[in-house]
């Protein structure tokens, strides 16, 4: 093999070529967006699911309009939610709202200032949504035992962050991811944390199924060429984890022979 | 009578179904989801729904979110 080029991301019964998921905030205009979209190659988008403003033009384009979701496969999510009881109500609100559409990306969060995901909710609002149904992506914390019991009330993915959401402090923990991927049933993507182009890379090296990100992109100088960069990086990263790396080693070895020289060996 | 529309409330002369009501505030062409009192109204039941008097109603659009 000398690329990974039949290694779809398989995700509730859907092949994807892209392992990289996109968020849609942040962004300058929804031209920024969609520009962003494009070059970053993923197919996966992530939106928020707010009230309508009632003064707003009705011929004003919305998201939608501008993104198909005849062309992406459109993730609604629940931020904003505190408890199961509201993520449950996005999400019913969501599918209505995508013509039944069942894939949803679940998080329930804890507290204002770090967004670490509330499991106990989180855990209540996922039995609640696969007993309705629902094709659940959930975020969580990078507890591998949490990721488990997500996996086996039914989410078809589990992702666990990097750091925290917007943080972009890459890969807090690379040891628990590890040890979620051992055990893991479903693709395991990387949800929040990711800074740069690295940090993506890493995540995938270590045998993530992907990885989800919005502020990496949206906030760095220019996010269509970051967005470019995450292309790549993603991809580099997954084929690096199929090569199979190098084994680490404390001391020197070698490129070249050692024998043949023309002059006297050390 | 007085109906609540995403927190704020409305005065509007009944008869007047969810239709009307979508189409009045300009909403009638977008995409939308819509709860009458807490609970999910599809689309399609949109035109044979008349709203009462203390009707609360949430109308969600999709947005930029990560």
């Amino acid at each position: 093999m000398t690329q990974a080029a039949d290694d779809p991301l398989l995700i509730a019964g859907r092949s994807y070529q892209s392992r990289l998921i996109i968020g849609s905030g942040k962004y300058r205009d929804f031209e920024q967006n969609r520009a962003a979209l494009e070059v970053s190659g993923a197919e996966i988008l992530t939106v928020a699911i707010r009230r309508v403003n009632l003064g707003q033009q009705s011929g004003e384009p919305s998201l939608l309009d501008v993104i198909s979701p005849e062309r992406y496969t459109i993730l609604p999510n629940t931020a904003g939610c505190y408890n199961a009881g509201d993520a449950v109500r996005t999400c019913k609100m969501a599918r209505e709202l995508l013509d039944g559409h069942k894939l949803v990306k679940l998080e329930v969060l804890g507290d204002r200032k770090t967004l670490f995901p509330n499991v106990t909710e989180t855990l209540k609002a996922a039995r609640a949504l696969v007993a309705d149904g629902f094709d659940v992506m959930v975020y969580t914390s990078d507890d591998p035992l949490v990721a488990k019991e997500l996996e086996e009330i039914g989410c078809v993915s589990v992702m666990p962050l990097g750091a925290p959401i917007g943080s972009g402090l890459g890969i807090r923990n690379p040891y628990n991811i590890r040890m979620i991927l051992e055990n893991a049933t479903t693709p395991i993507i990387v949800d929040a944390g990711v800074g740069t182009a690295s940090d993506a890379s890493i995540a995938m090296e270590l045998g993530c199924a992907g990885v989800l990100m919005n502020t990496a992109i949206a906030e760095a100088r220019d996010p269509v060429l970051m967005a470019a960069a995450m292309n790549k990086a993603v991809a580099a990263g997954r084929e690096a984890f199929l090569a199979g790396r190098m084994p680490r080693r404390l001391y020197a070895s070698a490129s070249s022979p050692e024998t043949g020289t023309f002059f006297p060996p050390l | 009578m007085e109906l609540t529309v995403n927190g704020e409330t409305r005065q509007l002369a009944p008869p007047l179904s969810v239709a009307q009501l979508v189409a009045e505030l300009g909403m009638a062409d977008r995409r939308i989801a819509l709860e009458l009192n807490g609970e999910i109204l599809p689309r399609s039941e949109f035109g044979q729904t008349l709203l009462a008097g203390g009707d609360t109603l949430e109308i969600v659009q999709a947005i930029g979110g990560g």
